[in-house]
């Protein structure tokens, strides 16, 4: 598999985006919206001029402003996937996947499940449907790069699980260099190799989902990937370091830092209890039961500023559902400390 | 009783104006038995003035279409200094009173205008001629098709454009397969439009082209023509008759031209939105 480098400037009307990623595999960036996560796309696909920079294939050179290389659309092997699919309205699911090319037409409908809606118009299908054509048009082209913008936000809750795991299997048997945004980490962990994490048009950490996890460069990262964060102050306190919380309370992590730091800490590495609790965890969090959301067959509890997840048996041996006072307790080596 | 009085005012008037834009119209239809005005359609003159605005009108229609349709589309899709001002000098002849345009075109390509002499050097008159009638219909009525084309085309989804350049169609591919399929529906009523106007080109005509019996003289210029000649007024009725309904035709034509798209709708604006905007 080639590897798709790119490394540009492309500003932007708030901000310049400055970007420089090689894909090889899967890599999903993932922000806040307006962070310029489809323009990355866009300057890939040769959509939008970048100011300077380079993007490649392997050898095989898009663009190059130094040396006044700068290819069309038409002339880079890519396949896009628009956000809101943009299938041409005139043209059959039929017409729209032969737009690239006839070649592969019948073998693409079948591999997609729609050979039965191939004279139907987009408006007719479910956002499921409109979302397997626009991949099917993406790909009968042959693209060398897969690019997706934003490919499960159209979609409503209940087919978004089922098309994330299609995708998901989809990509590992295409083996293409595929660049895919969303402003969903879920969706980026579930999907890529590599998550980069983009704001403001910088990245600020691009690494593996389990990492990002283990180690959140800040605390942008942190609360992105779904960590609690509490805001403190830390100093040292023998081996530990002590963070003294704005609301007073006292936490101790394994991570060394001082000052001004935000304290990491993921749902999982949550216990609750009823009462408080003589063990090896050493930070405990008082509070009130807040909002208890089910997750199959786990159950995400808000605990005063925490947000624990444990499971639905423990959910209900604890009675959390009618509120009340519980304590979070989690061990020093289940946080991180990154500056805020 | 004082809502009623105001009731009543109120569809007093709308009779009023209702029946003010009818009755002209349905005058054209009554003055005289029907049997009269079909049998007016065989004099010689008639067919003539159909003959000469057929050509002339179908003529000018193919040059607003084959010329307009680019220079909207570059005004629409490309951004430059003085796009504003372009467009509002494409728009400038839709106020223009006639007389000017025809003094315009005189001064442009009459016997001694601004480029009439390099013309006429090159063996070339027009003044006089259907050519003439042809440059004074396009005048007129193709500010209307290129108006409502750059709205119809900055309406045109821009992702569409970008999935089409995506999956390896350059810029003429694009247009043609994209681009304009989503307009069409826009287009078609800014040409409906057009044709109306070019039609009925009077003023402008009568002035750069004259008034020639098979050569210049359109229906509308037969029609003048004839109203105040004796027996001729028939022949002015029965031509009007003719114009009436080929107007309405295109009318109706217009409000039922099939609309594309449900979430983007082709612009169905009379005014560019770079204008109203």
């Amino acid at each position: 598999m080639a590897i798709l480098s790119a490394d540009f400037t492309l500003p932007l009307r708030a901000f310049a985006l400055e970007l420089s990623l090689a894909v090889e595999g899967t890599v999903a960036l993932v922000g806040p919206s307006g962070a310029g996560k489809t323009s990355v796309l866009h300057v890939v696909a040769g959509l939008a001029h970048a100011a300077r920079g380079r993007v490649a294939l392997g050898g095989d050179v898009w663009l190059d402003t130094a040396r006044g290389v700068r290819r069309r659309p038409e002339e880079r092997s890519v396949g896009l996937v628009f956000q809101e699919y943009a299938l041409f309205p005139h043209l059959s699911v039929r017409g729209n996947v032969a737009y690239a090319g006839r070649g592969r037409v019948d073998e693409l409908l079948q591999r997609f499940r729609l050979d039965h809606l191939a004279d139907a118009r987009p408006r007719a299908l479910s956002g499921g449907e409109r979302q397997r054509v626009a991949l099917a048009r993406a790909l009968a082209r042959d693209p060398a790069v897969l690019l997706l913008d934003e490919p499960l936000a159209a979609l409503d809750a209940h087919t978004r699980t089922e098309v994330r795991s299609e995708l998901s299997e989809l990509l590992r048997e295409l083996r293409l260099p595929t660049l895919l945004v969303t402003h969903d980490y879920e969706d980026a962990a579930a999907l890529a190799g590599e998550v980069g994490v983009l704001v403001e048009g910088r990245l600020r950490q691009l690494a593996p989902p389990a990492e990002l996890v283990a180690r959140p460069r800040d605390a942008f990262v942190a609360s992105l990937t779904g960590a609690n964060l509490l805001r403190g102050n830390a100093a040292g306190a023998r081996e530990l370091t002590e963070v003294v919380l704005t609301t007073g309370e006292r936490l101790y992590s394994t991570d060394e830092a001082r000052g001004e730091v935000g304290v990491v800490v993921y749902p999982w590495e949550i216990a609750l209890a009823r009462e408080p609790a003589v063990d090896s965890a050493l930070n405990v969090v008082r509070g009130d039961v807040g909002a208890v959301v089910e997750l199959g067959n786990r159950v995400r509890v808000r605990v005063g500023p925490v947000t624990a997840e444990v499971t639905a048996a423990s959910a209900a041996r604890l009675e959390l559902a009618r509120g009340g006072v519980a304590y979070a307790t989690f061990k020093a080596t289940g946080t991180r400390l990154v500056p805020l | 009783m004082r809502r009623a009085l105001t009731a009543a005012l109120v569809f007093a008037a709308a009779f009023v104006a209702l029946a003010f834009l009818f009755v002209p119209v349905l005058a054209i239809f009554v003055h005289v038995t029907p049997g009269r005005l079909v049998a007016q359609l065989s004099n010689p003159l008639v067919g003539d003035a159909v003959v000469v605005s057929l050509e002339t009108t179908v003529v000018a229609q193919v040059l607003i279409l084959a010329l307009g349709t680019p220079a909207a589309y570059l005004l629409a899709s490309r951004r430059f200094r003085g796009r504003a001002l372009l467009v509002t000098l494409v728009e400038l002849p839709l106020v223009l009173p006639p007389a000017v345009a025809g003094i315009g075109l005189i001064a442009a390509f009459g016997r001694y205008g601004l480029l009439g002499s390099p013309l006429r050097a090159a063996g070339l008159t027009i003044g006089f001629t259907q050519a003439a009638v042809v440059l004074a219909v396009a005048l007129v009525s193709s500010p209307l098709y290129v108006r409502q084309a750059i709205a119809t085309f900055e309406a045109v989804d821009e992702n569409m454009v970008a999935a089409s350049r995506t999956l390896g169609a350059g810029p003429a591919k694009t247009f043609f397969r994209v681009v304009l399929p989503l307009a069409r529906g826009g287009l078609a009523a800014g040409e409906a439009l057009a044709f109306a106007r070019g039609l009925g080109e009077f003023g402008a005509t009568i002035m750069f082209a004259g008034s020639l019996q098979g050569v210049t003289q359109t229906l509308p210029l037969a029609i003048y023509a004839e109203f105040d000649q004796t027996n001729g007024f028939d022949v002015a009725l029965a031509m009007s008759a003719l114009l009436v309904l080929v107007s309405a035709a295109l009318l109706v034509s217009l409000k039922v031209t099939p609309r594309w798209q449900s979430s983007r709708p082709t612009s169905r604006f009379l005014f560019a939105r770079s204008l109203s905007s």
